[in-house]
């Protein structure tokens, strides 16, 4: 299929599909097996200029939208979703500073992420507050020329790694949804310190660690935006991120497509190759087909959203959702081709099936990105005058 | 400090048939590459600028097509780079390569090194840097694993020999041809590549070099390929199986019927 990208949108395609193949697929079954965080491969990124796609050019970025991210972590995430997920969640990271940061928090942490040089992290998730972000205990009180976190944050993708963190804490807990507002935290501020490494079922190159806030104490300009923004900032570093997620669904799709049908013109059985049987052929086509759909979702959306549209929410959880339930299903059904070689570790699409169990979870679960396209459906169509009948 | 890079597009030789019936190189379809050693050879150069104020520039000889293995060097961060190209370049051998490209070098006139691959993966000569070298009347190391920048007169070159290494102290400029253990070719960047495509690249031709036409190409060649072949398998082989007395004993009387003189 041609997408009609431009010269500059290949040169992005090209160069991360040659990181992809070089340094991506020869190291994923041991980042894997070994719980390995996949620096080397950040070190290359960060060289290649891709850590700044979709950060402006006045802020050390190469001026891109959601469309080239999603190119690049689509590539990286057909060879191994834990690296292409280390990537992006350094994106997620930066969405905050990018979109509601004064110009002095821009200026000092986008570049830094721009240039590879420091990863970001998001820390939202707590023991007792994923779907539902309302339930967070964080707190941030503020203390003259400084806010003071108490608090902690589960699960937070690059934690550990990462040095420039955004956080999400009450600033005030009478105000319930508007009494939230996200901070910069840096690894090295007093008070600010990880729990251990989560041992996970997939993305294992990627480091998912717990963040603890003991009177951790940060400049009052760390704030992003004013207090009480937090649910807004949420929501909309979501909508920006949800299509890379997406992407990293349809690079998984095609990774494991691409050794499924590889495997079935090999294979030989009965005295033909497996792809000969019709059972082979239509899972396959199926696979195929869910791919490109997948495909031309993600990108219509990416590129719909980088002409800043008003609200995205809808279309955003959607390629996110339809994205991640494809690369679930496709990677399952590359595992049944391959039979019981697909279920050993020698061949890479146990992993694949392994790791593609997470895009339906983080970023929003699958459930609730339905619940935001269904409350959406019903906002859309309530202010619609005519009826349909 | 200018460091200019010599390089080669050759036919990847991954891909590469042999023509059974006339036992040449089939080059149709067969993509073109950088020479891999040449690509150490852009490596040790930017590795050389990373640390220090250089300036790399890459030069090959070639036809019009070879712009795209330039580019591709500038994507790594190679500055500038320079296509030598002209039909009476055609069909040079080793020594017309190496007149022409040290003709460039004189050219750009403040080289203070230059850097080569140990060979070509096709011809595998290994002549174009030291002729080079030869040319311009300048010291050269070969097989260079490492080098070391010294006090700005001269540099330090470590070589792989089969017998150890070697430290060799060169006044510059010089020349050295490099090995894989100079270190991996790093992956090229976007911004790098964004340049790339729109640098102007200069051609220079036989009358941009001073270059006598009948001093180039096949003409300025002193060799000439007759005929390219496979060698034949040899069938005379036979395998002495048994213990190690046995092996001994059954070679012994093979030579003796085989009348091998002295048995």
């Amino acid at each position: 299929m041609d997408y009609f990208l431009t010269e500059e949108q290949k040169m992005i395609q090209e160069l991360a599909a040659q990181i992809a193949a070089e340094k991506v697929r020869p190291t994923r079954a041991k980042l894997d097996e070994n719980d390995e965080f996949p620096w080397e491969i950040m070190k290359t990124l960060a060289q290649a200029d891709l850590f700044g796609l979709y950060i402006p050019e006045e802020y050390g970025g190469m001026g891109g939208g959601i469309f080239e991210n999603c190119l690049a972590v689509e590539q990286l995430g057909g060879a191994c979703i834990g690296v292409a997920t280390t990537f992006a969640a350094s994106g997620l990271g930066a969405y905050p500073i990018l979109l509601f940061g004064s110009e002095d928090l821009k200026h000092k942490y986008l570049p830094q992420i721009a240039s590879g040089k420091r990863l970001a992290a998001f820390g939202l998730t707590e023991p007792g507050a994923g779907s539902d972000v309302s339930g967070i205990k964080t707190t941030a009180v503020k203390d003259g020329d400084h806010y003071i976190l108490n608090g902690s944050k589960q699960w937070i993708t690059n934690g550990g790694e990462a040095e420039i963190y955004s956080v999400l804490a009450i600033t005030d807990r009478s105000k319930g949804a508007r009494g939230a507002s996200f901070f910069v935290v840096e690894t090295g501020d007093p008070g600010f310190s990880f729990g251990k490494k989560e041992k996970k079922l997939g993305i294992r190159a990627s480091a998912t660690r717990e963040l603890i806030f003991q009177d951790c104490r940060i400049p009052k300009e760390r704030l992003i935006g004013r207090e009480g923004m937090g649910f807004i900032v949420a929501m909309k570093t979501f909508d920006k991120s949800r299509p890379g997620i997406a992407a990293l669904g349809v690079g998984l799709s095609q990774g494991a497509l691409d050794l499924a049908v590889e495997y079935a013109r090999k294979r030989v059985q009965f005295e033909k190759p497996i792809i000969s049987f019709q059972a082979i052929q239509h899972k396959l086509a199926d696979m195929a087909t869910k791919t490109e759909a997948a495909r031309a979702l993600v990108y219509s959306i990416a590129r719909f959203m980088d002409s800043n549209p008003n609200d995205v929410s809808k279309v955003a959880a959607m390629c996110k959702m339809y994205a991640a339930d494809v690369a679930m299903e496709v990677s399952t059904n590359a595992v049944q081709v391959l039979g019981g070689y697909g279920y050993m570790q020698d061949y890479p699409v146990e992993k694949m099936m392994r790791d593609a169990k997470i895009l339906q979870i983080y970023e929003g679960t699958n459930e609730i990105q339905r619940n935001i396209i269904g409350q959406e459906l019903n906002k859309e169509y309530g202010r619609m005058k005519d009826t349909f009948f | 400090m200018h460091i200019a890079v010599c390089i080669k597009q050759v036919p990847d030789t991954r891909n590469v048939r042999i023509d059974p019936d006339t036992h040449t190189l089939v080059r149709q379809g067969v993509e073109s590459i950088i020479n891999p050693f040449d690509l150490f050879a852009v490596e040790a150069a930017l590795k050389i600028k990373d640390e220090n104020n250089a300036r790399v520039t890459v030069v090959t000889m070639g036809p019009p097509q070879a712009t795209e293995a330039l580019r591709d060097t500038m994507g790594l961060g190679v500055d500038d780079a320079v296509l030598l190209s002209d039909r009476a370049f055609a069909g040079s051998d080793t020594w017309a390569t190496s007149t022409t490209l040290a003709a460039a070098i004189k050219k750009m006139g403040d080289v203070d090194l230059i850097l080569c691959g140990k060979q070509a993966v096709d011809g595998d000569t290994a002549q174009v840097g030291p002729e080079m070298a030869a040319l311009l009347d300048i010291p050269y190391a070969t097989f260079v694993k490492k080098i070391d920048l010294g006090d700005g007169n001269s540099i330090r070159a470590i070589r792989q020999t089969d017998e150890g290494t070697e430290i060799w102290k060169l006044p510059t400029p010089a020349l050295l041809t490099v090995i894989k253990e100079i270190g991996e070719p790093r992956v090229p960047s976007l911004r790098f590549k964004m340049r790339a495509k729109k640098a102007e690249i200069p051609v220079w031709g036989a009358a941009d070099l001073g270059l006598d036409t009948n001093c180039v190409g096949l003409c300025g060649s002193f060799t000439q390929v007759v005929r390219i072949f496979s060698p034949p398998r040899r069938t005379d082989r036979i395998l002495i199986e048994g213990s190690v007395e046995e092996q001994a004993e059954r070679l012994f009387n093979y030579m003796k019927q085989s009348r091998v003189p002295g048995i």
